[in-house]
């Protein structure tokens, strides 16, 4: 039997993509439940950094608190823990303070979107340089599986046992709607595409949001009927997007109830730390 | 050039000048009276000098970005009231055990709740210790007049770095509005303390390194690459389980300060000598008090002041000392209460110990002041 | 079979350490070369490996990487 091509063959490396070189000696293995989608992003994440070809010293990688927000002390780069939904307060601070520093933020649903929401809405309204990497998994994992805002509306959660019936965020209409300059979306399965994403949201000067779909297999898995992480993977991630590339294509039955792929929202608008040197400090000391 | 630069400053203008002669070239804040002039002021002034002004989005957002720019390297400033301080605790708390240096001004007004913003208040001085949760180390200085705003910044900055944590500095309502003739320090003039410079190799640097009580803080992109979190860490940063290294960590942040206290502390001391009844008290407070006290002295009442400039850590052994000496320590405060129960506490039973208290958005007047020293002479 | 014997074996790492058994590799491996055996990944049909490296590329733990 002649072997099934893999699913995603475009992009073929003929030798592994050595992580070590950008992981903290001795930190693995990481505190992510088995299945877990995080550890797949985050490679996807490191390899897109790889590609950016910033040194080490010029990354600084932000989180606020939550599962997905323990990926800076892996990483060996100048990174930072912060405070729950204020990863991109801090960040900002970062930026501004030193705008040569290319600034990742590392954030989950409820991190960004519920305790962090007005300051992912206000950054994206500055459009200020940073790369906002949302790890959108729908659930509140670290503190035992309660419903997030982007828990899909009838899920079970710890907190939702009778289907959850608030309507979830959508982090790209929203990041899109407050000003986000780059606005993509990927999936920890579409894991190539995830990394040319992350590479493109990084190489942009602005906001510019990932959300990133992945599966929390101990908590929304098991409580909403999924057989494991594959499962997960399969139907929350492959059926459940569809490539911004093939939408104009498919019929509408095809699309409708799933999520977009790929960037979804670009545009080239003049980015804060720009215009405060440009603008407001040549003002400053002309007068 | 002999000649001093004087100017009729507000106590929140002076407050910027301080900053600004203490090196700080970022403010993150949001609007909130009576702390707002601060936030007008370094925003023409900071990019004039190459620094970073941003309003954020909210209280909060603020205080995380001076904690992030500081990290960046920067001195950084935020300013506040009471409800804008409530919300800033939790990133205070994180800068105290990440213990990243960063000064914020309270200028108080009424409360609780919205309160009264136009009044003035000393009801957060208790707020300004124990605000965030979890035991932390909390320093506060506390000027009374707008000359000393400006000095009391700079030496909040230089407690800041010195020390690695964030200072506060407290003062009501009616010194930061009021307009008082200063004179304009010459650069040198006053003592600037800038950040501790990492001079290792980075594969040796530990940003809690625990040779030292204080480590030094290297800026994130300088080629010294960490990790800090506001979980209990280890020297190198990174979160920890181990019950020793957690205990130690916690008692060293506050041992830093504590065992600092002599450096930390500042007083100002009026007629002590001699005196039998003892006024003590901060901010417009102490501007009654010091009236109050020097009328009793023309009506022959040998009575004192002692005001303190750094009000956390609290000055213990400056109010037991005056317990053994006196009959009464008087302490007028804006609030129904806290102060006075510190010094409760440090006067041991030693000295009567009575209290004023005023609540009305109204200051505490000479006269009320002189009416209790009265009853000691 | 003699074709299959003389090509150049792919070289399959896998961090026992690092694994937590998930299945995810095992599960999306296009020919069927992996298996979970105990509580980590095992090489079951190494011959047949395409170098795809899909593996690799959803392992959520650093766990496998197919070297040539």
């Amino acid at each position: 039997m002649s072997a099934p091509a893999a699913p995603e063959k475009k992009e073929k490396i003929s030798v592994p993509f050595d992580y070590n070189k950008y992981l903290r000696p001795n930190k693995l293995p990481h505190i992510w439940c088995p299945g877990c989608g995080h550890g797949i992003v985050l490679k996807a994440m490191l390899r897109a950094i790889d590609k950016s070809g910033f040194s080490k010293d010029q990354i600084c990688v932000v989180s606020g608190i939550g599962c997905s927000s323990r990926t800076p002390g892996y990483v060996d780069f100048n990174t930072l823990h912060t405070l729950h939904g204020r990863a991109l307060s801090f960040a900002t601070g970062i930026k501004l303070a030193k705008p040569e520093l290319k600034v990742i933020v590392v954030t989950g649903d409820g991190d960004a979107l519920a305790i962090g929401g007005n300051h992912f809405i206000h950054t994206c309204r500055r459009n200020i340089d940073l790369t906002v990497l949302v790890f959108t998994n729908a659930i509140y994992g670290m503190t035992g599986g309660q419903y997030s805002p982007t828990t899909p509306m009838g899920s079970q959660a710890t907190t939702s046992r009778y289907g959850s019936i608030e309507k979830p965020f959508d982090a790209c209409e929203m990041a899109k709607a407050s000003g986000a300059s780059f606005v993509a979306r990927g999936t920890a399965y579409h894991t190539l595409e995830l990394e040319k994403t992350i590479h493109e949201a990084i190489m942009h000067k602005g906001t510019s949001v990932v959300d990133i779909i992945d599966a929390c297999p101990t908590y929304f898995g098991r409580m909403n009927k999924y057989k494991s992480a594959t499962h997960m993977m399969e139907v929350l991630e492959k059926d459940g997007t569809v490539s911004v590339k093939q939408v104009d294509k498919l019929p509408p039955e095809k699309v409708q109830g799933k999520f977009l792929r790929g960037v979804l929202h670009k545009d080239e608008r003049p980015e804060y730390c720009e215009q405060y040197a440009s603008l407001i400090m040549e003002k400053a000391k002309a007068k | 050039m002999a000649e001093k630069k004087k100017k009729l400053l507000q106590g929140n203008e002076a407050c910027v000048e301080g900053a600004l002669y203490a090196g700080c070239r970022f403010y993150a804040g949001y609007p909130i009276t009576p702390s707002t002039e601060i936030a007008e002021g370094m925003s023409v002034r900071l990019p004039k000098l190459g620094g970073k002004f941003i309003q954020m989005e909210d209280e909060i957002a603020s205080m995380a970005a001076i904690i992030g720019a500081s990290l960046a390297g920067l001195k950084t400033l935020t300013a506040t009231s009471g409800p804008g301080f409530s919300l800033k605790q939790e990133a205070i708390g994180y800068a105290c055990l990440a213990e990243i240096p960063c000064v914020v001004i309270n200028v108080m007004r009424g409360g609780p709740s919205t309160g009264y913003p136009t009044g003035p208040s000393q009801a957060d001085i208790m707020q300004a210790k124990w605000g965030t949760h979890g035991d932390h180390p909390a320093i506060s200085v506390t000027p009374a007049y707008v000359q000393e705003i400006l000095t009391e910044t700079v030496r909040a900055f230089n407690l800041a770095e010195k020390y690695r944590t964030p200072v506060v500095v407290l003062y009501d309502e009616i010194v930061g509005h009021m307009r008082e003739p200063i004179t304009m320090p010459a650069p040198g003039e006053i003592e600037v303390v800038d950040r501790a410079k990492v001079t290792c190799k980075p594969e040796e640097y530990f940003p809690y390194d625990d040779k030292y009580e204080v480590a030094p803080l290297a800026p994130f992109g300088t080629g010294y690459r960490f990790h800090v979190t506001g979980l209990n860490h280890k020297q190198d940063g990174f979160p920890t389980n181990d019950p020793k290294i957690i205990r130690e960590n916690n008692e060293r942040i506050m041992r830093k300060i504590e065992n600092h206290k002599e450096d930390i502390w500042k007083n100002e001391e009026t007629f002590l000598d001699d005196a039998e009844v003892a006024v003590f008290t901060i901010g417009s407070t102490a501007r009654s008090a010091r009236y109050a006290v020097n009328e009793a002295r023309k009506a022959g009442i040998k009575a004192g002041l002692l005001r303190p400039l750094t009000i956390w850590p609290f000055p213990d052994r400056a109010v037991a000392e005056l317990a053994k000496k006196v009959k009464a320590i008087i302490v007028p405060e804006l609030n129904l209460g806290q102060m006075v129960l510190e010094v409760e506490r440090c006067s041991r039973g030693a000295t009567k110990v009575e209290g004023i208290h005023r609540v009305d958005g109204e200051p505490i007047t000479p006269a009320q002041i002189l009416e209790v020293i009265r009853k000691y002479k | 079979m003699a074709e299959a014997a003389a090509k150049k074996l792919p070289n399959i790492v896998i961090n026992e350490r690092l694994c937590k058994g998930c299945s995810i590799c095992v599960d999306f491996c296009p020919t069927n070369v992996l298996e979970i055996r105990g509580s980590v990944v095992a090489v079951k049909d190494l011959a047949a490996c395409t170098r795809c490296q899909l593996c690799d590329l959803r392992c959520p733990d650093f766990a496998i990487q197919v070297f040539d």
